[in-house]
């Protein structure tokens, strides 16, 4: 078997593409924090739970109502996304007065209550979710074995990305949204209805972040405590790219992500860190973040 | 920037009492009303039950410091804390040191800790500084978890309490009980002296207005970090001291849901009264005692109080007690 620096080429390409999986992950949670704080002034700290929330009502459905994964694709991201808006609504709302702080301890809260409830009622042990039918197996190319789900996570997430990219650069929602980002009063003088804006723009970021959920839920086991692990490391992502850009967001989200896969590789303890290692190095070059705009 | 961005200049605590003439006596009554509540307490509670009150109590202090003074809100304190329990039960176990220096150990090296992460962290403001603190802290638990000293899953058990200066053994409570309680409380005046120092009008001034501190020629960064440092200095003490008492330091005391917890005790206390986080660690620690028994429940609950703390009673208890009674606490 061929080798690169001693480790086999399947194990490298294979960790390769886990991280490109990871990576995708970050990026798509981190580009709905970006949406959301670049609007609504708020660090979503529920962000985690949301994600762990779209894959718990992906095994839902499939369990008690018996849709498969392509429903779940569908009608997670919108059940997520509603809850959300019933977030936005009752309470995230009546904070937009006050010091950022408390968002981000609004949502902590929330966060804990969310994965609370969800511990009591399914436990820690994880609950398996199988890899939909069309998207089983693999391919055999020269260099490694592909299994076709982890491609399709991989194609799947940077299409939403792209897409998202799109909607806020190209159309006149995205760029009603990116003008309210700038000033709020001005655009709500010109007759945009912004509170509503702020809803579906809440709604929109916690329905990503549930679509980011069900992709994941076959690679790894559907896990009260998914959510609490992977956004601390989409905080220290969100760190290092900036929060300024959405191109700069996804790219940062990907390349972590390998980053992270080839230190599994190459230096397996560090891999749990290397992430906020390179926030620190971020922070002593350029404190502004990689793509950000200095205040 | 944007919506929230006017309000950002309404400093977020919510205490502006005038601090008169007659706050110094008033605060010197409460000085003298808690060290009587120290003296009497264990003999109506469990002493083991009041020293993890004191030490959270403390740690919830040396929080408030950077929070209510500093305006800087730290989600990563954990680190700082179970960083000192970790060394302090080293030392105490491993290389046998006396009570006393173990615990001077795990606070020297929570200073430490703080000096490069206050450093890194204070180069960001704002929302960025919490999340940089929380990263940072992560990475500190994740180190706890690999690295060999720690014990990993296991942590430090049965560290031993020994003889304090080697002469005086404190395996009795009560002994021990006199100690925390001491270190408390010393730890309390010094907090006080802190803010109530010009090193503190000072950084009053950077909390509620940076830019016009800085023109008015304060470097508000060595301010910042100044603050940092003693906030987690004693929150080492803190945690250093609880390694002591309970003889255990774990993978809880640098978790994030511990950073979440002192956040808590602060603000169902008050964020920005002196001595609000005292009387925050005591409910949170009284409602988890009587909670235990509920297992996840607690976790819930906490959530809860966070979520109305926030949208109902954002000036704590201390906070409504000193609008009531027209004095600082």
């Amino acid at each position: 078997m061929p080798t690169i620096l001693g480790v086999p080429m399947q194990a490298l390409f294979g960790q390769l593409l886990l991280g490109l999986i990871n990576g995708s992950f970050y990026a798509i949670l981190s580009l709905g924090l970006a949406i959301i704080f670049g609007l609504l002034n708020i660090i979503n700290f529920t962000h985690g739970a949301q994600y762990m929330m779209g894959a718990f009502v992906a095994w839902m459905l499939l369990n008690y109502a018996g849709l498969g994964y392509w429903w779940a694709l569908i009608l997670a991201p919108i059940v997520v996304g509603l809850f959300g808006v019933i977030l936005e609504r009752l309470l995230i709302s009546r904070l937009y007065k006050l010091d950022h702080l408390y968002g981000l301890l609004l949502t902590f809260g929330l966060a804990l209550i969310i994965q609370g409830l969800f511990r009591n009622e399914y436990g820690v042990s994880g609950l398996p979710y199988a890899i939909p039918s069309e998207l089983s197996g693999g391919q055999r190319l020269p260099f490694m074995f592909l299994p076709n789900y982890r491609g399709w996570v991989v194609v799947a997430s940077l299409v939403v990305c792209l897409a998202t990219w799109l909607v806020i650069e190209k159309t006149k929602l995205g760029a009603y949204l990116r003008a309210a980002t700038e000033n709020p009063t001005l655009v709500q003088a010109f007759g945009v209805n912004v509170p509503l804006l702020l809803t579906l723009t809440y709604g929109f970021g916690v329905a990503l972040a549930a679509f980011a959920g069900v992709l994941a839920a076959p690679v790894y086991s559907v896990n009260p405590n998914m959510g609490a692990d992977i956004i601390i490391v989409v905080f220290a992502v969100v760190v290092i790219g900036g929060m300024g850009s959405i191109l700069g967001s996804i790219i940062t989200g990907f390349t972590l992500g390998l980053i992270e896969g080839l230190t599994k590789v190459f230096y397996p303890e560090a891999s749990s860190t290397v992430i906020f290692v390179i926030m620190v190095l971020v922070l002593l070059v350029k404190p502004a973040g990689l793509f950000g705009r200095t205040a | 920037m944007s919506s929230a961005a006017a309000s950002t200049d309404a400093s977020p605590i919510a205490t502006a009492l005038p601090e008169g003439k007659d706050a110094k006596a008033f605060h010197r009554l409460v000085f003298v009303i808690i060290a009587a509540l120290l003296v009497v307490l264990p003999f109506i509670l469990y002493p083991v039950f009041l020293m993890k009150v004191l030490c959270f109590a403390l740690f919830a202090l040396a929080f408030n410091l950077l929070l209510g003074y500093g305006g800087l809100l730290s989600f990563g304190h954990a680190a700082y804390f179970g960083m000192a329990s970790y060394v302090s039960a080293y030392a105490a176990k491993v290389w046998g040191l006396t009570p006393e220096l173990a615990i001077i150990a795990g606070t020297l090296v929570a200073a430490l800790l703080g000096l490069v992460f206050g450093a890194l962290a204070i180069r960001r403001q704002g929302i960025y500084f919490s999340m940089i603190t929380l990263a940072l802290a992560q990475m500190v638990f994740f180190f706890s978890l690999q690295a060999k000293f720690t014990g990993g899953e296991d942590g430090i058990q049965a560290v031993p309490r020994g003889h304090l200066f080697g002469v005086i053994s404190l395996a009795d409570d009560r002994v021990l009980y006199a100690l925390v309680a001491l270190i408390f409380f010393a730890g309390l005046l010094l907090i006080y002296r802190i803010i109530h120092s010009p090193f503190g009008q000072v950084l009053k001034a950077i909390r509620d207005n940076e830019p016009r501190a800085i023109s008015l020629g304060y470097r508000a960064n060595q301010y910042k970090l100044a603050v940092f440092v003693l906030s987690t200095t004693l929150a080492g003490l803190a945690g250093a001291t609880k390694a002591i008492v309970f003889q255990l330091a774990s993978l809880t005391d640098v978790h994030w849901s511990m950073s979440g917890e002192v956040v808590l005790m602060t603000l169902v206390g008050g964020m920005g009264t002196v001595f609000g986080p005292i009387l925050g660690s005591f409910v949170i620690i009284a409602m988890e005692n009587y909670l235990a028994q509920f297992g996840a429940w607690v976790t819930i609950i906490q959530g809860v109080v966070f979520v109305v703390c926030v949208l109902l009673f954002r000036e704590g208890i201390l906070g409504l007690v000193a609008r009531t009674l027209k004095r600082p606490l």
